[in-house]
């Protein structure tokens, strides 16, 4: 639907109308997701919204009970889940750690550590190691073997401001560098609206998806991160016109509660934001090819 | 003093101990001690069935606790059913029926103490040559699912999304499980099996810096307390099985002494 490849580029992985329920339940429902290569896919949404659902049927974790998911054949894929416990009773440094599921050669190790900011920390016991480390130590993994696609659930939870922000370039510089396709799960949107080519809104089903500033890009726009902070909370704080209730029903903003929310649902503020967004990045577009046909919403 | 049959019985524990060791570390690391414990148990009953039919007794053992393994791996599938008392339940109950199985047959006898303990006496040619193939066989398969087995220990999730596909693993892991309970029963017996495979782990677990370190120094460890249980089993005329599991027990004790100062400077240096 609203992240559509052109033709000549095959989806890495792509969602349509997916759904996953539990006893009858649905997590989330009708999802079109697609990620290409060199592209940067970011789910937001309030907790329990199904953005860990989402990224997990995407992965093939959970079989979708609804709708078709699919996996280009002999795809590669790095992962960092939002939460891994490594039990005390498991011996394990950052290094074999890295080694976890592939092979990796000494030289990557060492690239991938010095590239997350962890260098000294190769021979280092995962379970001694701070939040914010663990969580670079997880990226260097996932980032170690050169995936085609990365799927990273908040992936810097844990790390300081700055780390963070280093964090996302890597990310943006990993993609660019591997030419990867990244799914990412995200709070700090004001940090990693940058580098994000699309992001869909969930909650329990897709709210709204867009395509966010491009001029992002840019070194003028870098310079400017306060009016980057206030442009990306302009997405993250939007309200719904409807909220989904406990029992499943839908209370819309006139107070009346249906059995579904409707396909006009969704944001007060959406014209705003998106027609923004394309009345200033119209000049910008064209000249990155990523932004080819990457939009349509 | 080397007795012949004492010969054999410390060739055979060697042998056990060296599988021992990276199993038990699995089940360490996989918290699955009570699940070990409930398919050693239901060894007895393979015990019993193969005495019936008159089948051979390692691979009869091995069927009973491969199929109660995986029948353990369906429930524990439905998390309602994955409790303690379930395991418990089985493996006592396992224990159970095989013991009074026993009894019935009045035309067999059986040293139930041998199957129940470990019998020194009671290892042959013949089970050597089973332990040391069959050990080398379950060695060769750990070898070669090592990393995806590992890399399902840590995250079934990232092992899943990365492509290894766990669940296979998992279940041969579970038919190795079985494959070292069966080799191991002769030498120390179905109810310290579990012993012998959690206790050397343990004991490595302060000492490895990484899981393939840690499944080393518990097969070392494994064979130091077969080599010294066997002895004191001999000298004291003590069943075998729990001579093996005192000789680990006093090892791990060992090695909750404080390191002394230098070693412990170096763990520093390591993080």
């Amino acid at each position: 639907m609203q992240v559509q490849g052109g033709p000549q580029q095959e989806a890495l992985i792509r969602l349509s109308r997916a759904g996953f329920q539990v006893r009858g339940k649905w997590l989330v429902h009708g999802v079109d997701l697609a990620v290409h290569r060199g592209e940067i896919v970011t789910l937001i949404g309030p907790n329990g919204s199904g953005k860990s659902t989402t990224a997990k049927i995407a992965l093939g974790v959970l079989k979708a009970s609804a709708g078709q998911t699919f996996r280009a054949p002999g795809l590669t894929v790095g992962y960092v889940p939002q939460k891994l416990a490594v039990d005390a009773t498991l011996p394990l440094t950052v290094k074999r750690l890295l080694g976890l599921t592939q092979r990796v050669s000494q030289a990557q190790v060492d690239q991938a550590l010095a590239a997350v900011g962890i260098p000294h920390l190769a021979q280092a016991q995962v379970q001694h190691l701070s939040g914010g480390e663990f969580q670079r130590a997880l990226l260097a993994r996932a980032i170690a073997h050169k995936p085609d696609l990365l799927v990273l659930d908040e992936p810097v939870q844990g790390v300081d401001f700055n780390g963070e922000i280093a964090l996302y370039e890597l990310i943006s510089r990993t993609r660019d560098r591997l030419g990867c396709g990244i799914l990412m799960i995200s709070h700090d949107l004001h940090v990693v609206m940058a580098a994000t080519d699309q992001v869909l809104c969930l909650n329990g089903h897709v709210c709204c998806h867009g395509t966010p500033k491009t001029v992002a890009e840019s070194a003028e726009y870098r310079a400017l991160f306060g009016r980057r902070a206030a442009d990306a909370l302009a997405v993250y704080e939007h309200h719904h016109d409807h909220t989904h209730l406990p029992d499943g029903r839908v209370r819309h903003l006139d107070g009346s509660i249906t059995d579904h929310c409707h396909p006009g649902d969704g944001h007060h503020h959406q014209d705003g934001l998106i027609e923004e967004e394309d009345s200033r990045e119209e000049d910008t577009r064209e000249e990155d090819p990523r932004q080819a046909g990457g939009r349509g919403a | 003093m080397l007795d012949d049959f004492f010969t054999r019985a410390l060739v055979a524990g060697i042998g056990v101990a060296l599988v021992a060791g990276p199993m038990g570390c699995f089940i360490v690391w996989r918290r699955m001690a009570y699940f070990g414990d409930t398919l050693s148990h239901s060894a007895l009953l393979g015990v019993a069935l193969a005495l019936l039919m008159e089948a051979n007794l390692t691979l009869t053992v091995f069927l009973v606790s491969a199929l109660v393994s995986l029948a353990l791996m369906a429930l524990r599938r439905r998390a309602s059913l994955s409790s303690d008392t379930l395991l418990g339940l089985l493996a006592h109950s396992a224990l159970a029926v095989g013991l009074v199985c026993l009894a019935f047959m009045t035309w067999v006898r059986v040293d139930l103490m041998g199957f129940l303990f470990g019998d020194i006496l009671a290892v042959s040619v013949e089970d050597i040559a089973v332990i040391y193939l069959g050990g080398a066989v379950v060695m060769g398969i750990m070898a070669l699912i090592w990393r995806r087995l590992f890399a399902a220990t840590v995250s079934w999730e990232v092992a899943h999304a990365e492509g290894l596909r766990p669940d296979q693993v998992n279940v041969v892991f579970m038919l190795l499980m079985a494959a070292v309970i069966a080799i191991a029963m002769k030498i120390i017996g179905v109810l310290l099996i579990t012993a012998l495979l959690l206790i050397p782990a343990a004991t490595a677990r302060r000492f490895s810096h990484g899981p393939e370190q840690m499944a080393i120094i518990a097969a070392g460890l494994g064979i130091l307390a077969v080599v010294a249980g066997l002895w004191g089993s001999l000298n004291w005329d003590t069943p075998s099985g729990p001579s093996i599991v005192v000789a680990a027990l006093v090892m791990f004790l060992f090695s909750l002494v404080p390191l002394p100062h230098g070693a412990r400077q170096k763990e520093g240096v390591q993080k």
